[in-house]
């Protein structure tokens, strides 16, 4: 025998003996207990995982986590038990010693779902006092969701150690949720347990009080009350988990569509290929990001920020291009623009599809955009939430620039009134070329927001056009706060309708009420009055 | 119809058309089932079935120039009615499928075993008759048609409003089915057809037949667009396209006709989805995508908006065109060229084909007039001064 494995193992046996030493009660019977794998039968089973995961021996960990797994391989008839490890190395489950191979003989130790659930209730109550707070965190909510008794000690045990406030509630609940399950604990017991689920108050929580099973009188009123007032506040919290979605949807809506009510109000020009200008931001983000990638890793988090202005240029000056090659020939031909711009977002999709290949590119989320916070009972990515606030700064700057600049107070005229403003001296052609460019510009500017949560292909543009016409078509033209109330009436509408209609049905429904909204009000929401007969 | 009524609306091309589908829904048929495989006039089945395909493009095509051409309606949705009839007869030859599914069930087609349904939808009684079925090509379409037209037309949603409306509503009807509870195979549609009125459909006997009737369609529907433009209906439906509003304000009701003909256009468009489905074999809910009803208008485009004959032959020749270009080696550049069709024809050709060679026709006759005026002017013949 090498020296090395020797001494290896003599440094084993002293720690066995150290463990025997510390804990005398549990020193022989831990070998008999993983022997009792090699059963193959499941009360036997049991036993040995209530044993082995109290023992507090080290090897407790990786042999529940195997039998977990199904690595746990047992050999019935010399009542030996192996771990094998991802690796495909294996160890004697009873002493920790390296063997050279598990005998064909042994198998898979079998699991049921009784037996599954004693494995994640050790697995917790295993990893309860690690040292790193996240695992201990994950261990007392997976003991709070298996909630069986048998880590009840480890959860006593794990509470009293517990300094982090966090752990420390989760570790609370957990006892909780056994406490209430465990048949012999006493009615103040439950009571208390009821309390401290109430306050916790989530889906997992409802979920326990209402399958708690025979309880005390008392404890049935208390929990009734409990499941009342857990069924209100996520009622409430669904309530706002719907609202945020729907002002997510909204922004990007908004997003969207803003570009298009611009050109459309001002020139009354329905740009079909608008999508691809968001298409054509996107891929800008893309390239951005490559280039960074590939030169400067540093300026990663700012790829965004660079990508912003890059893309309102490269969609601006594209659309500029468009509107003095082919819509300024057809002004005063609302449906042949129509046509001609449709198949410009054909040749213009076929060209990025030709480019960059058919299939979705990768943009990534620079580390501020990445991640989510918690509110209550909701998440809240980090990206959605800068969109929400991007697409206001959007909308904010471009309503100033219409109010204040020269060039927004022409195309105000050109809206209201065309051939008077062409007689008060506007060069309408350019206000129509600088209005198609600032469109297309925050069309690629959208563009850049989009890639951040969905996926860059050549078809992203078409998914969002048509949405971008409802909003347009809803909020009406002519002004901008039509299309913010719009969008954001849609994104909302639109997620309150999924969990009652479910998505499908939901955005069908939306649809019809649009085309029936119609009927009601022709011109949209924010209508530009006039005295005119054909608007 | 009257017989002078038929007169008065045929002129010369409108002849030479009528006589050239007739001619082809004849003479394909007969020289594919008669003359030997080896002949060099033998038309292969394959191209009868793909013939036939572009016959119900024709069709689509002319129900869209109807009012797109002659009332200035512009739907994008029109695809969604052709889809509509050809589903109602899909659901026909579903129901003709019988036991011979993959699941042997004598009533539910195979989709609905698969997905575990007990019993039959109610909407899908009746179509196991043909004579119910082909009603509902027509009822179905033409219903939507007028629900939807009254609605709009009603409160005057014009223009580009109506148009992105229509569009709306195709795709409301592609999400919907897309959906595997609403009945009508979601994803995959309604396929593996076996046979049509007792027929095979794979037979060439019945793709012939099936070719004829197209053409017959085609030549029918032709002469009810003829009919309609050329009557003082007709005649109103103009003035709606070139001044609305003045129409109304002359006393027209201008919701009524528009009304009317969009009805009418839908129901075509239904009879066109109705021929196409037994033909190629399938019908599934990509038929709703607000691309191919675009796309159909661009045929109209192409041809000709307003002169009918354009509408049937653009849809044949862009056809022609995406067969041509879409199976050989220019398949990556097909939509660069569709899309260049689109913005070539709108800009440089925008009264297509046949509106362009119609007004080189009339520039050269007016020349000819002028010059026979001008020599019998010499000939010292008094001739009665034409107005400026």
């Amino acid at each position: 025998m090498p020296a090395h494995l020797s001494a290896r193992l003599c440094t084993l046996a002293l720690s066995l003996f150290l463990i025997a030493f510390a804990l005398p009660a549990f020193a022989g019977p831990f070998e008999d207990a993983v022997a009792k794998f090699a059963n193959d039968d499941f009360s036997d089973t049991e036993e040995a995982i209530g044993v082995v995961a109290s023992s507090g021996n080290k090897l407790a960990f990786p042999i529940i986590s195997a039998l977990q797994d199904g690595r746990l391989m047992a050999d019935s008839d010399s009542k030996k038990v192996y771990v094998t490890g991802a690796d495909g190395k294996s160890i004697d489950a009873a002493t920790g010693e390296a063997v050279a191979a598990v005998p064909d003989s042994a198998s898979a130790v079998r699991l049921n779902n009784r037996l599954r659930r004693s494995v994640d209730a050790a697995i917790g109550s295993l990893t309860l006092q690690s040292p790193d707070v996240g695992t201990r965190l994950q261990a007392a909510q997976s003991v709070f969701k298996s909630h069986e008794e048998t880590a009840l000690e480890a959860v006593d045990a794990a509470l009293a150690k517990e300094t982090n406030r966090s752990v420390k509630t989760a570790l609370g609940e957990a006892r909780a949720a056994i406490l209430l399950f465990k048949s012999d604990a006493s009615e103040v017991e439950k009571l208390e347990a009821v309390a401290t689920l109430k306050a916790r108050g989530d889906q997992d929580a409802l979920a326990l009080l209402t399958g708690m099973g025979d309880q005390p009188a008392s404890v049935t009123k208390a929990a009734a009350s409990a499941i009342g007032s857990i069924q209100s506040s996520l009622a409430v919290w669904s309530m706002v988990q719907n609202a945020w979605y729907g002002l997510s949807l909204g922004s990007v809506l908004l997003l969207a569509a803003i570009g298009l009510a611009i050109t459309f109000g001002v020139m009354g020009v329905i740009n079909m290929a608008h999508g691809e200008m968001v298409m054509i931001g996107a891929y800008t983000t893309f390239v951005v990001q490559e280039v960074i990638r590939t030169r400067y890793p540093g300026l990663f988090d700012y790829s965004l920020l660079i990508a912003v202005p890059l893309a309102f240029l490269v969609a601006g000056a594209i659309g500029v291009l468009i509107e003095r090659s082919i819509i300024r020939f057809l002004y005063g031909r609302p449906l042949e623009t129509l046509l001609a711009t449709w198949g410009l977002s054909l040749v213009l999709q076929q060209a990025v599809r030709t480019m960059f290949g058919p299939t979705n590119r990768e943009v990534g989320n620079p580390s501020w955009m990445s991640g989510a916070f918690e509110l209550g009972q909701i998440t809240i990515t980090y990206n959605r939430l800068w969109i929400l606030c991007f697409t206001l700064a959007v909308f904010a700057i471009l309503l100033a620039m219409l109010r204040y600049t020269a060039l927004g107070l022409e195309m105000r005229a050109v809206t209201q009134n065309r051939r008077m403003a062409a007689s008060m001296g506007i060069a309408t052609s350019r206000v129509d070329a600088l209005t198609f460019g600032l469109g297309s510009g925050i069309a690629g500017i959208a563009g850049v927001a989009l890639s951040q949560i969905d996926n860059v292909s050549p078809n992203l543009g078409q998914s969002y056009i048509i949405d971008s016409f409802m909003v347009v078509v809803f909020g009406g033209v002519g002004n901008l706060w039509g299309t913010l109330v719009g969008a954001f009436t849609l994104g909302i509408a639109n997620k309150f309708l999924e969990p009652v209609a479910g998505a499908v049905l939901g955005k069908i429904a939306i649809l019809v009420l649009i085309i029936l909204f119609i009927q009601k009000r022709p011109r949209g929401l924010f209508a530009l009055k006039g005295r005119a007969v054909e608007a | 119809m009257t017989p002078h009524m038929l007169t008065r609306s045929l002129d010369r091309g409108a002849t030479i058309f009528l006589a050239v589908v007739a001619a082809c829904g004849i003479l394909i048929p007969l020289s594919n089932l008669l003359l030997p495989a080896d002949s060099f006039l033998q038309v292969p089945t394959y191209l009868v079935a793909l013939w036939g395909k572009y016959v119900c493009y024709a069709i689509l095509a002319l129900s869209i120039d109807l009012i797109w051409g002659y009332c200035g309606i512009l739907s994008l949705g029109h695809g969604a009615f052709f889809a509509l009839g050809g589903y109602a007869m899909g659901m026909y030859l579903m129901r003709q499928i019988g036991t011979r599914g993959v699941y042997g069930n004598p009533i539910l087609p195979d989709f609905m075993v698969f997905l575990n349904w007990q019993k039959l939808p109610w909407y899908w009684y009746g179509f196991d008759m043909f004579w119910f079925a082909a009603l509902m090509v027509l009822v179905v379409p033409g219903l939507l048609a007028f629900c939807f037209g009254w609605l709009a037309f009603r409160s005057r949603v014009t223009g580009v409003y109506l148009s992105i409306i229509t569009q709306a509503m195709t795709y409301a009807l592609l999400l919907a089915f897309f959906r595997n509870d609403f009945g009508f195979g979601g994803n995959n549609g309604l396929t593996d057809f076996k046979d049509i009125l007792g027929f095979n459909v794979q037979a060439e006997g019945t793709r012939a037949a099936l070719f004829a009737l197209s053409c017959l369609a085609l030549i029918m529907g032709f002469l009810i667009c003829r009919a309609i433009v050329s009557s003082k209906l007709g005649k109103v439906l103009i003035a709606v396209r070139d001044a609305e509003s003045r129409t109304r304000f002359l006393g027209y009701r201008v919701e009524s006709y528009k009304l009317f003909v969009f009805t009418v256009s839908a129901c075509m468009a239904g009879v066109a989805g109705a021929l196409y489905v037994p033909q190629v074999g399938i019908i599934n809910p990509s038929e709703f995508a607000p691309g191919n009803s675009i796309e159909a208008v661009i045929w109209v485009a192409v041809g000709g908006r307003g002169t009918l004959v354009g509408a049937a032959l653009g849809a044949v020749v862009v056809n022609y065109a995406k067969t041509f270009f879409t199976s050989g080696m220019l398949a990556p550049y097909w939509l660069f060229m569709l899309g260049a069709l689109f913005i070539l024809v709108t800009l440089l050709l925008p009264k297509g084909i046949v509106g362009t060679f119609n007004a080189w026709l009339a520039q050269s006759n007016e020349k000819r007039a002028a010059t026979s005026v001008s020599v019998a002017a010499e000939d010292g013949v008094t001739e009665p001064k034409m107005a400026e």
